[in-house]
């Protein structure tokens, strides 16, 4: 890696779905620790390009390096990448046939081999962290949106990732419990872990991110601190965007 | 300020609850319906009596000879002498314990089951349930004399042909679904190829290339247990249902739970069978249940290839010059055994969906 302290390293990387170009030349350096906001209008490519990281997406061309190191079909490679990097889906996407804690347990028991009793004490740690330690033993439909969020980022704790992929954490959510995924999100930005957050939540991008990436068209149009981002906004089309969702 | 004042509840119409509103509802709710129900009636009236003038009425009971069947009616006589053939075919008297075994192995492995929480604990199990009913009931083992498997017949060797083809096929039927899943070409069209070919030819077809055909992919002098290749020929037959029927379940999960399994770190395999799988089952049990069914009832069609299960005994049993004429009574008999099964299995799987629901509210 050029910089020591890069754990993503994204280089001119390409990307089509058939003849659609969906992801063009982009070029992205995360520091260990560093949270990025990704915004940008909705088709423009934000949950594409942050499925690459954890290789939910295969790319044509340009590299990923993350932790040291670079993505490819090979499938050790892959797992070593996604023993790190924890996604949170828009959809939460809790496995439904199981439990809470059986949904945190899964992985650690089956692919870090755990002891059952060692991963039921983590999760429950983590469930307590979200708020949401006395539902362990239901099923996912019969919690709440906010708590299926909140569920979902307590698993993806679960491995202790160094890297969390955040795609929309809130936007399926009733706005009244936007506030109860962001509260645990600001916290966990608090930790230095690195985070990438797609997401339009200003506040939450103001109040913890270092950059904040705008994407347009499967480009990275505008990159600056939050202060800038918001204040001084220097294209045109980003100015648009900042209008529209604003306005909301 | 308005002054309410407290109005009883009132009670409901008459004809709005009772009998007499669930007659109306249900039976004659429109000039139709009510023509279909006094139809329906009729049809009952016409065909209820003397069935059970002649099943009940005028049957005969008791003795031990056809010449105790005097009366006009059933002569249940028959079943009773002949119901040791109908449920062990020529398998040795002294040795039909060992099938009783099995059978009562079942109930103990059913009831085991529903005290124990692992999966991994139930497998075992089950797969030592298997081991141990294949000992018994072909010995060769431990001191028991080995039963060839040309003995075996009747209500024995139907469940022994349904509990393999079902058992076997099952596994085997998860693969190919996952295969036409898959999103390696080579697998995939492997897979079709396979379900779409079993599936374009009848079992029957599948039973006399297994019987007659097998055969000669192997070298002279081999011969090769006809039960054996009934079996083989049933459990591929069938795992092309099954494989459809899963595939229709995996098509009902979402992509999100893949992505989620992946995101976890969990490996193709651990993904399809802790994560998928499970749940594709559960969309598919009742699916699943209606092909181990027709299965159930499909395995009658082995007395083609000379394999005499519980309705080729009927028409064995009845071909006995001591006994002509009455295969009616067998038949009768055979109706309600495979009744009796395929109304349990099916009334398992609603238990089964109830129990794997997790959609709770
Ligand atoms: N599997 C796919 N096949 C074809 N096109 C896709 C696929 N997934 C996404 N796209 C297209 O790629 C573009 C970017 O999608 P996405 O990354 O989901 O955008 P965003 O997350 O910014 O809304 C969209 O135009 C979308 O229609
Ligand atoms: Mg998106």
């Amino acid at each position: 890696m050029e910089n020591k302290n890069d754990v993503i390293e994204i280089r001119n990387l390409n990307k089509w779905y058939g003849d659609f170009h969906v992801l063009k030349d982009i070029n992205l350096n995360v520091k260990k620790g560093e949270i990025i906001v990704v915004a940008g209008p909705s088709g423009s490519g934000k949950s594409t390009l942050i499925r690459c990281i954890n290789y939910l997406e295969q790319f044509q061309e340009g590299k990923i390096v993350v932790n040291d190191i670079e993505l490819s079909e090979d499938v050790k490679k892959i797992k070593a990448v996604r023993e790190d990097v924890a996604m949170v889906f828009q959809h939460f996407n809790l496995f439904p046939h199981l439990t809470i804690v059986d949904n945190l347990t899964l992985a650690p028991i089956w692919v870090k081999n755990t002891p059952k009793k060692e991963a039921i004490a983590t999760a429950m740690e983590y469930l307590e962290r979200v708020g949401i330690a006395d539902q362990a033993k239901k099923y996912p439909n019969q919690l709440s949106g906010g708590q299926q969020q909140r569920v979902a980022i307590a698993r993806s704790l679960c491995k202790n990732p160094s890297i969390m992929l955040f795609d929309e954490p809130t936007s399926a959510l009733d706005p009244e419990m936007i506030s109860e995924v962001l509260d645990v999100m600001i916290e966990l930005a608090q930790e230095h872990r690195t985070m990438v957050c797609v997401t339009h939540e200003m506040g939450f991008a103001k109040k913890v991110a270092d950059r904040v990436i705008f994407m347009e068209a499967g480009q990275i149009i505008e990159e600056n601190t939050p202060e800038e981002f918001f204040e001084n906004p220097q294209s045109d089309r980003l100015k648009l965007f900042l209008s529209q969702i604003l306005s909301h | 300020m308005a002054v309410y004042k407290k109005v009883e509840t009132r009670e409901a119409p008459s004809g709005s609850k009772g009998i007499l509103h669930w007659l109306r509802d249900n039976l004659f709710s429109s000039p139709l319906n009510s023509a279909m129900t006094v139809l329906g009636i009729a049809l009952l009236l016409w065909v209820i009596p003397p069935f059970i003038k002649w099943s009940i009425i005028d049957a005969n009971f008791v003795g031990h000879t056809r010449a105790d069947c005097t009366g006009d009616g059933a002569c249940w006589i028959f079943v009773r002498a002949k119901l040791s053939m109908f449920m062990y075919g020529f398998y040795p008297e002294a040795e039909r314990w060992r099938v009783n075994l099995v059978y009562l192995l079942f109930f103990v492995v059913i009831a085991a089951f529903k005290f124990l929480k692992s999966n991994g604990f139930k497998i075992t199990i089950a797969t030592l349930y298997f081991i141990v009913a294949f000992i018994l009931i072909r010995g060769g083992y431990f001191g028991l004399p080995e039963i060839d498997t040309n003995k075996w017949g009747g209500l024995m060797l139907t469940i022994v042909i349904s509990a393999v083809g079902i058992v076997g096929s099952f596994p085997i039927g998860i693969l190919f679904a996952f295969g036409r899943a898959s999103s390696l070409p080579i697998i995939r069209s492997v897979s079709v190829t396979y379900i779409e070919f079993i599936r374009g030819v009848p079992l029957i077809t599948i039973l006399f290339m297994s019987s007659v055909i097998l055969p000669l992919f192997f070298p002279e002098g081999v011969t090769f247990d006809k039960l054996l290749r009934a079996l083989i020929g049933i459990t591929f037959f069938q795992a092309a249902y099954i494989a459809e029927i899963i595939r229709g379940g995996l098509q009902a999960i979402p992509k999100g739970q893949y992505e989620a399994a992946d995101a976890v770190g969990l490996s193709y395999w651990q993904k399809m069978l802790l994560v998928i799988l499970p749940q594709a089952l559960k969309v598919a049990i009742p699916n699943l249940v209606g092909s181990f069914i027709a299965l159930f009832q499909d395995t009658t069609l082995v007395l083609i290839i000379g394999l005499f299960d519980l309705l080729a005994m009927v028409q064995l049993t009845g071909s006995d010059s001591h006994w002509l004429g009455f295969e009616t009574e067998g038949y009768v008999f055979v109706t309600i055994i495979f009744w009796v099964f395929c109304y349990s299995m099916s009334v398992y799987s609603k238990s089964l969906e109830k129990r794997f629901n997790t959609n709770l509210k």
